[in-house]
C-alpha cells in the first residue's frame, strides 16, 4: 500500500463526487454532523449503531456486515471513499474495518470533514438513497486485528505503540479531554509501549504529514522495523489512524490494531501496567 | 440529556454536543472543566470552529467543534493548558491555568 493507493485529496474528491463506481461514506460516532450537511451523495455509517454488535462487545459479524453494505447500496466493486469528523478517527476505523472484511478498493479522504469545512467546500442536506446491492464480505483478516492475549504476549517482544495523548499515556488523564475523566479502567499504559500520539502524524487541518515526516516520526520514536507492531488507544479508533499511517501510507508489514485498547486492557485483572512518561520494563 | 444518554456518549470517543448542559453525572469536585466561547473580531460567536486543547508541551490532547452559539468544553486536569481555534474566519490562541470545577476562557479568532 502507499499514499497514492490509500488516500485521496479534497480536490480529487470534489472532482469525483458524481463519478460512477465511487461511493462516499461519512463515518462518525455522532451522526448529527452528517445530518447538518454532508458531501453530496455521501451515505452515512454510524460507528456504534452500524459497526458494533448491539449486545456483546465485538464487531457485527460477516453476515451482518454484508446486510449492512447491501442495504446501504455499496457493491463489492465500488471504490469506497471514507471521511468523517474527529480528524478522521472513525473514518480510519471504518477503513480498517472494511479491510478486515476484505473490501477491495477503499480510500480515506485526506483531512476528512475538518479540511472540507475549513476550505468552505459545499455540503448538501439532500437525503441520499442508493439502490440495494448483494454485498459479499470475506472472513475477517485477523492479520490486522490484535486481541488481548496477543498484546500481553507482545510486551517487551514486539513494537507496542500507544497513540493516546501524553497525559493519557502517563496516567494523568483517563480519556481524551473532551470526555469526562471518571472512567472504570485503571490509568497508565502497557509496559514497553512507546508513546507516539496519533496527532503527531497529522497536520492541524487533519491532513496527514508527508511520507518523509511520517517515516522520521516513527524511526525517531524507536520503532524496530524487524518486529511486528500493535497500535492501541482507548477504544481503537485513534489507533486505526496510526495503523493506517504505518501500513497503508508507509507500507510497513505486520501491523495490527488492538480494538479492545485501553478500555479492555485497563480493566484486565492481573496484567502489568506502567505509570509515568517512560515505557517501563517488561 | 438523560443519565443513560450521557453514559452512552462516554462509551465512545466522539465529542458530545457542546451546547448541552453538563451531564448530571459530571462531578465538579473531581472534574476540571475548561469551557468558553469562540468569538470573531466583532464579538460574534463562531459556530463550527475547531478548538484544540494542547498540553503544556504543546501536544494535542483533544479537539471539539463549537456549538451554534460558539461554545466549547473540555474535561482536563488541573494545570496550564493551551487552546487553539481554527475557523474559516481565522485562527486564535489562548492559555488557561485551570483548577477543579468550571474554568471559563474566551478565545478570539482573526
Amino acid at each position: 500500500m502507499s499514499r497514492e493507493s490509500a488516500l485521496v485529496s479534497a480536490d480529487w474528491a470534489e472532482k469525483n463526487i458524481a463519478a460512477p463506481g465511487v461511493v462516499f461514506v461519512e463515518v462518525d460516532e455522532d451522526t448529527t454532523a452528517y445530518d447538518g450537511g454532508h458531501i453530496a451523495g455521501a451515505i452515512k455509517l454510524d460507528w456504534r449503531q452500524d459497526l458494533q454488535d448491539p449486545v456483546r462487545r465485538d464487531f457485527v459479524n460477516k453476515e451482518q456486515f454484508e446486510a449492512l453494505l447491501s442495504s446501504r447500496g455499496i457493491g463489492n466493486d465500488d471504490t469506497v471513499v471514507l471521511y468523517g469528523g474527529n480528524n478522521n478517527w472513525f473514518a480510519a476505523y471504518a477503513y480498517w474495518y472494511f479491510k478486515l472484511y476484505g473490501h477491495g478498493d477503499v480510500k480515506l479522504l485526506d483531512g476528512g470533514r475538518k479540511k472540507w469545512e475549513l476550505d468552505a467546500r459545499p455540503l448538501s442536506k439532500d437525503e441520499v438513497k442508493r439502490p440495494a446491492t448483494q454485498y459479499v464480505a470475506q472472513e475477517q483478516d485477523l492479520s490486522i486485528r490484535a486481541f488481548r492475549d496477543d498484546v500481553v504476549k507482545a510486551i517487551g517482544v514486539q513494537n507496542l505503540i500507544d497513540v493516546r495523548s501524553p497525559d493519557e499515556y502517563a496516567g494523568r488523564l483517563l480519556a481524551p479531554a473532551h470526555l469526562p475523566q471518571e472512567q472504570a479502567q485503571r490509568a497508565g499504559h502497557i509496559p514497553t509501549a512507546l508513546s507516539v500520539p496519533w496527532s503527531k502524524a497529522a497536520n492541524e487541518d487533519g491532513t496527514f504529514k508527508s511520507d518523509s515526516e511520517l517515516a522520521e516520526l516513527y524511526a525517531a520514536a524507536g520503532i524496530d522495523d524487524s518486529k511486528d507492531t500493535i497500535a492501541y488507544c482507548r477504544i481503537g479508533e485513534r489507533s486505526s489512524h496510526t495503523w493506517f499511517v504505518l501500513q497503508e501510507i508507509l507500507g510497513k508489514a505486520n501491523v495490527k490494531n488492538y480494538d479492545g485498547s485501553w478500555t479492555e486492557y485497563g480493566s484486565l485483572v492481573g496484567v502489568p501496567v506502567a505509570l509515568g512518561d517512560e515505557p517501563g520494563k517488561a | 440529556m438523560t443519565a443513560q444518554t450521557a453514559s452512552t456518549v462516554a462509551a465512545g470517543c466522539a465529542a458530545p454536543d457542546q451546547a448541552a448542559p453538563l451531564p448530571l453525572s459530571v462531578d465538579l469536585d473531581k472534574e476540571t472543566v475548561i469551557t468558553g466561547t469562540v468569538q470573531a473580531a466583532g464579538g460574534d460567536p463562531v459556530a463550527g470552529a475547531y478548538v484544540r486543547l494542547l498540553d503544556r508541551s504543546g501536544e494535542f490532547t483533544a479537539e471539539v467543534v463549537t456549538s451554534p452559539a460558539g461554545q466549547f468544553r473540555f474535561f482536563a486536569a488541573p494545570g496550564t493548558w493551551q487552546l487553539r481555534a481554527l475557523s474559516r474566519f481565522g485562527n486564535g490562541d489562548a492559555t488557561v491555568t485551570a483548577d477543579r470545577g468550571v474554568n471559563e476562557v474566551s478565545l478570539a479568532v482573526a
